[in-house]
């Protein structure tokens, strides 16, 4: 157990160092740099407002009102956030296929998944995230707080933050086999991100069951939301799904970790 | 002729990666369900929004994801090769070359722009017909009108992104240009939400801006919900705005020419 605890240590360590030297060379052309920062934030705020524009025109969008759909919006923002910021390069595994540098990262003693997903590490995703946790605030207007539902809240963002994360390393590792598909994890990644932000009661039952059994993308935020909410459930599904997405993440989590290990063995060099 | 010489090799360079493109068509197509079910969640209750009609907004949907890579909403295309020849110091051998530089690279962008479109436009508009029951152009008419549009939104793109690969000039890198840009033309073209149906005066100045060009005009031509005389304003809106663009590309390469510092040169 304590090598196994050392070696996450480890692991973190060399993560942070990497992850530092991406800063600095970002730093090199510093206009460039606080630009992305500033467009990063205002992607994410027109996006916002884009939604409040649509509440102009109606009172509330599939029975949620726009502090609801705020609740909805933030958590799952916050939730793909921190995973694009921690691993989002990942995605460009393909790209470490095709022009070799795979290879090279395979002969250094940090672990392959460390050194994938701290490549080109971007300061600038925290605009993401913070633009998440406003709305997030926002959104929480919402709820009347117990105890017991600020416990959910934070498990339910934990939770979304590891589903994101599983959704990037395993369809990333598609790549794998086919190297220039990097915007096929796009559909699941974003695309699970801009389902979530609005209540699952714009889809048809079918779709809900698909991204509840299948893509468990609903976990991040419509179930615990529905209990943070006090609503019941709108498609007479079990209210106790409110409290299993950490053992989703946990499902997720493994899952991803057998597809990167199964892609890495897979893995033939393109030889350059 | 030498620019259609370019444009067809353009064409021929993006068309090398298949496999890049049935991922992208899969995540557009994936996008335009989830949209079409957020907008006939609003048609449903406001079902006259912006002056159209569930159809009209779902078929704005899939034209939006058809165009998104033909009109290069994010950013891309020739103007990124131009951008890193900026940066490398290489942009010196552009410059002498005996062809307009403008014109090079908008003649590949063209090429890459015909590409997407039959790439990246068709099978997402037949998934929009199978799926969601999406409009057809009004007329042939307004199919043919459309094209043109669409081919005035191409232009008016590759000027804008000319102008923020150029930033390289002085700033050396474009990409935190080339973001800003791209938020504006995701929010300001109407890819967010439809531009009919901000509120005002957000509507109007939108609409008087050159990103109504990239989506709302072609797909205004396409709904039928411009006619006769309404084609041919919006259309002479695009031009002027393809025409001032152009002019300002111009310019502003002749004042980055005579300031260049060519790295390693």
């Amino acid at each position: 157990m304590a090598e196994v605890t050392a070696a996450v240590r480890g692991a973190c360590q060399e993560y942070v160092w990497i992850a530092a030297m991406w800063v600095r060379s970002a730093l090199a052309y510093p206009w460039s740099f606080w630009i992305l920062v500033v467009g990063s934030a205002l992607i994410t705020l027109l996006d916002f407002v884009g939604l409040g524009l649509m509440f102009h025109t109606i009172p509330h969008l599939g029975g949620f009102g726009l502090r609801e759909v705020a609740l909805l919006y933030g958590a799952s923002g916050i939730g793909i956030g921190v995973a694009d910021l921690v691993i989002g390069s990942v995605e460009q595994v393909g790209l470490h296929v095709r022009t070799g540098t795979l290879d090279a990262m395979l002969t250094r003693p940090v672990p392959l998944l460390v050194q994938v997903c701290a490549d080109r590490f971007a300061v600038r995703r925290l605009g993401r995230i913070s633009q998440a946790l406003v709305v997030f605030a926002y959104g929480a207007g919402s709820v009347d707080w117990t105890l017991a539902r600020v416990g959910l809240a934070l498990v339910m963002v934990v939770s979304a933050c590891l589903i994101f994360f599983s959704f990037f390393v395993a369809f990333s590792c598609i790549q794998f086999w086919t190297v220039d598909s990097t915007e096929f994890a796009n559909a699941f990644t974003y695309g699970g991100n801009t389902m979530t932000q609005y209540p699952m009661t714009i889809f048809p039952r079918e779709v809900l069951k698909g991204l509840t059994f299948l893509i468990p993308v609903a976990f991040v935020n419509w179930y615990p939301c529905l209990f943070l909410l006090g609503r019941p459930d709108p498609f007479g599904l079990p209210g106790w799904f409110a409290f299993v997405s950490p053992v989703v993440a946990g499902l997720t989590l493994t899952v991803a970790g057998l597809t990167w290990t199964s892609g890495v063995r897979h893995y033939t060099s393109t030889g350059s | 002729m030498l620019y259609a010489a370019v444009a067809v090799r353009s064409f021929r360079r993006f068309s090398t990666y298949r496999t890049a493109t049935l991922a992208g068509v899969f995540t557009n197509s994936v996008f335009g369900v989830i949209y079409s079910y957020a907008y006939l969640a609003l048609w449903h209750q406001r079902p006259d929004a912006g002056g159209y009609d569930a159809t009209d907004a779902v078929t704005y949907v899939w034209l939006g994801q058809a165009l998104l890579m033909t009109v290069a909403l994010w950013g891309g295309g020739t103007t990124d090769d131009l951008a890193e020849r900026i940066r490398t110091g290489d942009v010196a051998i552009d410059l002498y070359r005996p062809v307009g530089l403008i014109g090079w690279y908008l003649a590949g962008d063209l090429g890459r722009a015909v590409y997407h479109v039959l790439a990246r436009g068709v099978l997402p508009t037949i998934l929009g017909l199978v799926l969601f029951d999406i409009a057809l152009p009004a007329s042939p008419l307004a199919g043919a009108w459309f094209v043109v549009s669409l081919a005035l939104a191409v232009v008016t793109s590759f000027a804008i992104r000319f102008l923020v690969a150029c930033t390289a000039f002085w700033l050396l890198d474009q990409s935190g240009m080339r973001m800003l840009s791209g938020v504006l033309a995701i929010f300001l073209s109407g890819m967010t939400l439809p531009l009919v149906i901000f509120p005002e005066p957000l509507r109007s100045i939108a609409l008087a801006l050159p990103w109504a060009s990239y989506l709302q005009t072609p797909a205004d031509i396409w709904l039928g919900h411009r006619h006769g005389a309404g084609i041919l304003a919006g259309l002479a809106l695009q031009v002027l705005w393809a025409a001032v663009l152009m002019a300002v590309c111009r310019a502003v390469l002749a004042a980055a020419t005579r300031k260049v510092v060519v790295q390693g040169g």
